[in-house]
């Protein structure tokens, strides 16, 4: 592949920086994948809004009929789905791979190719769920799939399959990626980078990468076993034969619910960064924070039956799980306030992205508190499918995480493009986000303690529930708008944004001390940690007389290029080994026609996509990681493995 | 770690103290001073547990189910404990076992830059571990033949998915076996490579002992002794009588 591959070495004289489509395909570069994550992440996300307002309109009054009910059960499912994994996770991931490695001081992820893996088997997962969409069979079932409607006997129709197979493809990419940050994280700091010196950002990642390696397989197996049902006959889930549709409700929770925590805490991550930096004081309770994190993502992983407190699994466990879900709320409640305690007697800057995080601190508790709500069984019972439910999660997942991940793409656009994103905009931006948020779900819990429930695509006329619902949707119109308002601004702001600078919000952590956007190389010197908040320490308090023997030097070096930066190649194989799984996956949907290759009776395509996979895997084994040695050494080259 | 400088020639190259780094991979900085790639595969089989875990747990749950339908009169055998021949089981999971020591005699070779060695115990762990698979094959066939498919009852859904599961476990490791041997033709497994061998053999020893725990699990702890053939009828009489 020596015609594909550039080789890349940054001299003294200045940065290549490569351009082009194959640049982008085959790129390993944690920036430009990061830019990738996020441009599809959007797309998706609008494609989720879309659906969001179809629904909306729908329920604009009774007895509508904007849509067939089938059709509305296809967009409710599609919503939840698009939105959980193809908007929030992904758009995490943005932020995980641009970030990560510049706030610890690395020149890439532990695996840029495995990096580059992930972020097409992503794109794979999400085209094979929209995909469904052409055939006229989206997915139906609801996000969480409950069995025994998932079953083939209730659920005919490749609708199951679309999503099953989306969801594996989707799990394939998180659990790969998830392995990449962790080993980065513990692996790649630069020197001095102490564990407890790293920013919060990079910690929430650590622990939802924890989380998502740790929670993924149990629905891996799930949808393995429902495969197994669907496309076998066997009766896992179906009572006849005497399986247990319960057990597709365990399954689904134990990843379930730590999900819930891999969409909110990069969130929480992102408004540690930003609210130390605009109240101009470090983040108040440090460590706490990093233990607080750590036990939401422990206590994560024992909350699961709250979500089947009426299945009737006896009062003993709702008990115990109704004392463990309360439990979270207690490390929930110090970040709260660690929030609060840095902005105490700071010096406030009100610009967008402290805007957004401060709108995540006060519309999240509002989640949060009703989420404690229902942690008390006989409350969930009555609540549960009801709007108030809807409600409650769109708090956390809409007031926390697109809050919070609207506040860091305007902390970060600067960092990322080398311009700022235009302030006016940006804070009529957030006004409208949060009057549109609040027009939207707030009246939800109104509908919900007045019984309407969730997932009926209408309503009769003397339901009472006409006038919320009507508001609703106008609120839901009026948010769409805002979000709209925001792709402009980042359309605008690419083009015509103001230059930013290397640290326009003079902002604390290491990916500030280098250039926006940065090279390719990132740290031209890897830098030398001693202290939290480095920049600010190097700026401020290191000529203050607090200075010991032995604290780091000024950073302004990160940026000085001595001889030869030798970076890894780009690789094509990565994106084959997705088109490969892309294949296997047609095979799997459109049976025919098939071929036996020994004992196997695969669909032809099955076969093809198999066989592209493990060639290019091999080709990616032993394509080697870089040019060979120089004769220095090579601070840029990272080994890479093949897992 | 000796942060001395901001360095180019160092940064990455020093900060091994105490470590021995071989030439190759593994040979730059890291700030745990073990090769990525290990820890990537630590990562891997931790969530490879879960993997096995939610299986296991399946399996646990719906233990005793298909003895429960058969004893209503609405289920089919065959019942585990008429079909698991546990002695022929011991054999292969004492073939798979010895093939952990071959591993790490492998690892043991590799490590003293003994290619030929390293070659030979690759290749002996890849035969044990066939060897397991082929009884493994034969084992799943002669369950056929009795009547043991993947859908006839409940013992037959678990069993087929977790022991097959730990099967394409043990497949891919033989897979990424035998690729070390046709990589050491390439020169490519040598002292300084002798990371490859330990994660590979890392992968295999955990597949080992998530055997031992499914042999446990499915084979040794007794199952419920239901009486079919003969005494088939008069036990779905007396369960008619609501005796049993």
């Amino acid at each position: 592949m020596a015609s594909i591959a550039q080789p890349a070495t940054y001299g003294a004289t200045g940065v290549s920086n490569q351009s082009g489509l194959w640049s982008w395909l085959t790129t390993i570069d944690h920036k430009r994948i990061g830019v990738l994550y996020g441009v599809s992440a959007l797309l998706f996300f609008l494609g989720g809004g879309l659906e969001a307002l179809i629904i909306r309109l729908q329920l604009s009054s009774p007895n509508n009929d904007v849509v067939s009910a089938s059709r509305y059960n296809e967009l409710f499912t599609m919503h939840g789905t698009t939105m959980i994994f193809l908007g929030v996770m992904p758009l995490s991931s943005a932020f995980f791979n641009f970030l990560v490695p510049l706030q610890i001081g690395a020149r890439d992820v532990a695996f840029p190719r495995l990096n580059s893996f992930s972020f097409w088997t992503f794109l794979v997962g999400g085209i094979v769920l929209n995909m469904s969409w052409f055939f006229n069979e989206a997915p139906n079932q609801g996000w969480y799939g409950y069995a025994p409607i998932t079953e083939k006997a209730w659920n005919p129709g490749r609708h199951v399959d679309f999503w099953i197979l989306g969801l594996q493809i989707l799990g394939v990419a998180s659990v790969a990626a998830g392995i990449n940050f962790i080993v980065t994280i513990f692996n790649m700091r630069a020197p001095g980078m102490t564990m407890m010196r790293m920013p919060i950002f990079t910690w929430s990642t650590l622990i939802v990468q924890i989380l998502i390696v740790m929670a993924f397989p149990a629905i891996t197996i799930a949808l393995v076993l429902l495969s197994l049902d669907r496309y076998v006959g066997t009766g896992f889930y179906r009572i006849a034969a005497g399986g247990d549709p319960l057990l597709w409700q365990h399954l689904f929770w134990v990843f379930g619910h730590p999900e819930v925590y891999i969409l909110i805490l990069p969130a929480f991550g992102i408004v540690s960064e930003i609210i130390p930096t605009f109240s101009r004081k470090p983040l108040f309770g440090y460590s706490v924070m990093v233990y607080a994190i750590a036990a939401i993502g422990f206590l994560g992983f024992g909350v699961w039956v709250h979500h089947m407190f009426t299945t009737g699994l006896g009062p003993t466990a709702n008990a115990v799980f109704a004392g463990s879900t309360m439990l979270i709320a207690i490390p929930t409640g110090v970040k709260i306030f660690n929030w609060i305690g840095t902005m105490v007697k700071g010096s406030l800057k009100f610009t967008t992205p402290m805007l957004f995080a401060v709108g995540l601190v006060s519309q999240f508790t509002i989640g949060g508190l009703s989420g404690v709500m229902h942690a008390s069984p006989p409350i969930d019972t009555h609540h549960n499918d009801t709007y108030f439910v809807i409600a409650h999660f769109h708090y956390v997942l809409f007031g926390g995480s697109i809050f919070g991940l609207l506040a860091g793409a305007y902390y970060w656009f600067p960092k990322m493009t080398g311009r700022m994103m235009d302030e006016k905009l940006g804070k009529i931006n957030f006004w409208t986000t949060f009057a549109g948020f609040n027009l939207t779900f707030f009246p939800m819990h109104f509908l919900g303690v007045a019984g309407m429930p969730r997932r009926y695509y209408t309503y009769g006329s003397g339901s009472g529930w006409s006038f919320w619902n009507a508001f609703v949707t106008l609120g839901a119109m009026f948010l769409a708008g805002s979000i709209l308002l925001f792709v402009y601004n980042l359309a605008r702001s690419l083009k015509h944004g103001e230059i930013a600078g290397n640290n326009p919000w003079d902002a604390p952590t290491l990916e500030w001390a280098i250039p926006s956007p940065p090279p390719p190389y990132n740290f031209a010197q890897l830098p030398l940690v001693g202290r939290r908040d480095p920049i600010w320490w190097d700026k401020y308090d290191k000529n203050t007389g607090h200075s010991h023997a032995g604290d780091p030097q000024d950073l302004s070096q990160v940026n000085e290029v001595v001889g030869h930066i030798h970076m890894p190649n780009n690789s094509i194989y990565p994106l084959i080994t997705a088109i490969g799984i892309f294949i296997a996956a047609c095979g799997l949907l459109f049976n025919d026609p098939r071929i036996t290759i020994g004992l196997l009776h695969l669909p032809i395509l099955c076969a093809l996509g198999l066989i592209t996979m493990v060639a290019a895997i091999y080709g990616w084994a032993f394509e080697p990681a870089s040019d060979p040695e120089p004769a220095h050494n090579e601070p840029g080259h990272h080994t890479e493995g093949a897992h | 770690m000796s942060a001395t400088a901001v360095d180019l020639t160092t940064a990455h190259g020093s900060g091994t103290t105490g470590h021995e780094q071989p030439p190759h991979s593994g040979g730059h900085h890291t700030s745990m001073g073990i090769d990525s790639r290990k820890i990537g595969m630590w990562v891997f089989l931790a969530s490879d547990c879960m993997f096995f875990g939610s299986l296991i747990a399946t399996y646990l749950i719906y233990r005793g189910r298909a003895e429960e339908l058969f004893l209503s009169g609405q289920g089919k055998g065959p019942l585990p404990n008429e079909i698991l021949d546990i002695p022929y089981t011991s054999i292969s999971a004492f073939v798979l076992l010895m093939s952990s020591l071959t591993m790490v005699l492998a690892l043991s070779s590799v490590q003293k830059g003994n290619v030929r060695g390293t070659r030979i115990w690759l290749l002996c762990t890849a035969l044990l571990g066939s060897i397991f698979l082929g009884g493994q094959y034969f084992e799943f066939t002669s369950f056929h033949h009795e009547g043991l498919g993947l859908t006839t009852n409940m013992f037959g859904s678990t069993f087929f998915t977790l022991t097959g599961f730990h099967g394409f476990h043990v497949t891919l490791g033989v897979i990424m076996l035998l690729s070390l041997v046709v990589l050491s033709f390439r020169g490519g497994v040598t002292q300084g490579d002798a990371i490859n061998v330990e994660i590979i053999g890392l992968y295999w020893h955990f597949v080992d002992i998530v055997w031992i725990i499914i042999f446990t699990l499915v084979y040794l702890i007794p199952y419920k002794d239901v009486p079919t053939e003969g005494a088939e009828t008069s036990m779905r009489f007396l369960h008619s009588l609501g005796v049993m």
